[in-house]
């Protein structure tokens, strides 16, 4: 897929979570092609940030050529792009790596879960199986209520269930610990995106489970188009691959997580 | 029109632009951004006799202005090189130089002695001078006797454009230049990275997998430049000076202190296509001040 280099303007940047921000640029012309799970590399507009910061696609309107970007802040990178204001300039590649497979694939039931900032690209995913018809089940974790970014948003297309660490919304616990999963027919494929630790807990329950199941990581990467070779990940195929380039998305079984 | 062509030995490029190793791929990965074919030259990624998978992730940490790497020459070998890299490269219309690397003088020569053979690959740039790596590596870059050695073993085995890329982890890099010159070296070009090291405080553990890493970016550009400046003085063969360099001023700035080329790295991550801005800014430079040729301003410091 053809990837560009585009400054793109600042059409609306607003806090949507207690640490995260809803950044909407303008593409200058007609979106290029893009799959949900696909990225793009967004120029840190601050002297003192010298790489670029990778963050996933969360939604995209073809009719406005508008790209969604749902951030968490956690350093000065993230901090500063949360700073800018409508009308600012950014500088973005995209769209980058391979995203989640639903093109290729017949699916019918997916399940899509998302852990704190993870949900980002599983909006977008969400609104592509809407169009073609098919109602996805979301299933969001996070350690408190205000964590659980984006949620009327995501139930415009699809079935929202929640787990929380202390209770206070859905179910209490891990999403691996929720109830849904206890009829473990109902789904066909696994979209997950979220930290390390859920993703390994979703990926054991879907090998023990046998469904089919793919998860988007995020490692720390510099240039984002596989030429640095920073954010790697073995690979029981083809040993050290980039994340950026190879991923972020994975069929989980190709990743060396179970021996 | 001004003159951009400048010469590394026998090897005449466009112009004094090229991608350092490790930083651009094979060229291909950049080809969406920009015309990789208006570059002086693409230096492709750390090439090995063997395969090798490189370090454990994470492998790189971002710094002030700067950050390290320790990727440890991940590349899929020679062979895999000659069988499908070489013939996608050798369409791209620009001098393709290999970086090669080796664990002990007879791979350097070996991987060198491959790379010989094939047409359309003009140059080989030799680097003992890479952090990352148990064995080899930066421990022939070090030492003068060392690093003279691996270079003529390669001469031998070499015949057409031998760079030789050199550390900056040394009390003076003149005299490893000066010996590797002595053995045969048709280039220098310098710096490789600075060895660095991160800490994560709050979980009190080194950042990168190999504790320590290779620093690039504009943080040790006034290093490197001080490094091409004093080599370009100490030698007869032309350098090619790289650290750093993030715009066309900056590679003046190298060409200038002596530099017949420049590299850029680090900048290729933040701006995919800085090279071609940077190709077109020294071009407007020669313009604006009079100069009908880069060969004018190449060690032309007042």
């Amino acid at each position: 897929m053809k990837k560009y280099q585009s400054d793109m303007v600042v059409a609306d940047n607003v806090m949507v979570g207690p640490n995260a921000t809803l950044l909407t640029l303008k593409y200058p012309e007609s979106l290029p092609d893009m799959v949900a799970g696909q990225f793009a590399e967004l120029q840190v507009p601050s002297a003192k940030v010298l790489l670029r910061r990778p963050i996933s696609i969360h939604s995209i309107d073809r009719t406005n050529n508008l790209v969604e970007f749902l951030i968490q802040i956690v350093g000065e990178g993230t901090q500063s792009l949360a700073a800018v204001k409508a009308g600012d300039t950014v500088n973005v590649l995209l769209p980058l790596g391979n995203g989640f497979n639903y093109r290729s694939t017949h699916v019918a039931r997916p399940l899509l879960i998302g852990g704190g900032v993870g949900v980002a690209p599983l909006l977008f995913l969400g609104q592509e199986f809407a169009e073609h018809g098919i109602r996805p089940t979301f299933l969001f974790g996070g350690r408190t209520e205000s964590l659980i970014l984006r949620k009327e948003e995501f139930t415009k297309y699809g079935d929202l269930f929640i787990t929380t660490e202390d209770g206070s919304a859905g179910e209490k616990g891990f999403v691996t610990n929720h109830s849904l999963l206890l009829d473990s027919e109902q789904f066909d494929r696994i979209y997950a995106c979220g930290p390390t630790p859920m993703l390994k807990a979703v990926a054991c329950w879907a090998k023990e489970h046998e469904t089919a199941c793919e998860v988007s990581l995020e490692h720390r990467m510099a240039c984002g188009i596989g030429a640095c070779l920073c954010c790697v990940e073995d690979t029981a195929d083809q040993g050290n691959v980039c994340v950026c380039k190879e991923g972020p998305v994975f069929e989980f079984d190709r990743l060396k997580w179970f021996n | 029109m001004v003159q951009l062509n400048t010469n590394i030995g026998s090897l005449e490029l466009k112009n004094p632009v090229m991608t350092a190793s490790g930083t651009f791929g094979y060229g291909t990965e950049y080809a969406d951004f920009m015309d990789i074919s208006r570059l002086g030259a693409i230096i492709v990624k750390g090439t090995t006799l063997n395969p090798r998978q490189g370090n454990p992730y994470p492998r790189m940490a971002e710094t002030p202005s700067g950050m390290l790497n320790a990727v440890g020459l991940q590349n899929k070998g020679v062979d895999y090189f000659v069988d499908h890299i070489y013939p996608e490269v050798r369409k791209i219309q620009t001098a393709i130089i290999v970086n090669v690397s080796g664990s002990c003088i007879d791979d350097y020569v070996q991987t060198a002695g491959i790379i010989n053979t094939l047409d359309d690959i003009p140059a080989i740039e030799l680097n003992i001078s890479c952090p990352n790596v148990k064995q080899g590596g930066m421990a022939f870059g070090v030492n003068p006797d060392s690093a003279a050695q691996v270079v003529s073993a390669v001469r031998k085995a070499y015949d057409k454009t031998l760079i030789v890329k050199l550390s900056p982890n040394v009390t003076d890099i003149t005299e490893i230049a000066r010996a590797v010159e002595g053995a045969g070296a048709d280039s220098v070009s310098l710096i490789n990275t600075m060895l660095g090291m991160a800490i994560d405080a709050e979980k009190r553990k080194p950042i990168l997998s190999t504790i320590t890493g290779g620093m690039s970016g504009p943080a040790v550009k006034p290093v490197a430049l001080r490094m091409v400046w004093q080599t370009a003085k100490a030698v007869k063969i032309p350098v090619i000076g790289l650290g750093g360099i993030c715009s066309a001023t900056d590679a003046i700035e190298f060409l200038l202190a002596g530099a017949s080329a420049i590299q850029i790295g680090t900048a290729n991550f933040i701006d995919p296509s800085i090279s071609e801005k940077v190709i077109d800014g020294i071009a407007d430079y020669l313009q604006r001040h009079g100069f009908n040729s880069v060969q004018d301003i190449i060690g032309a410091l007042e």
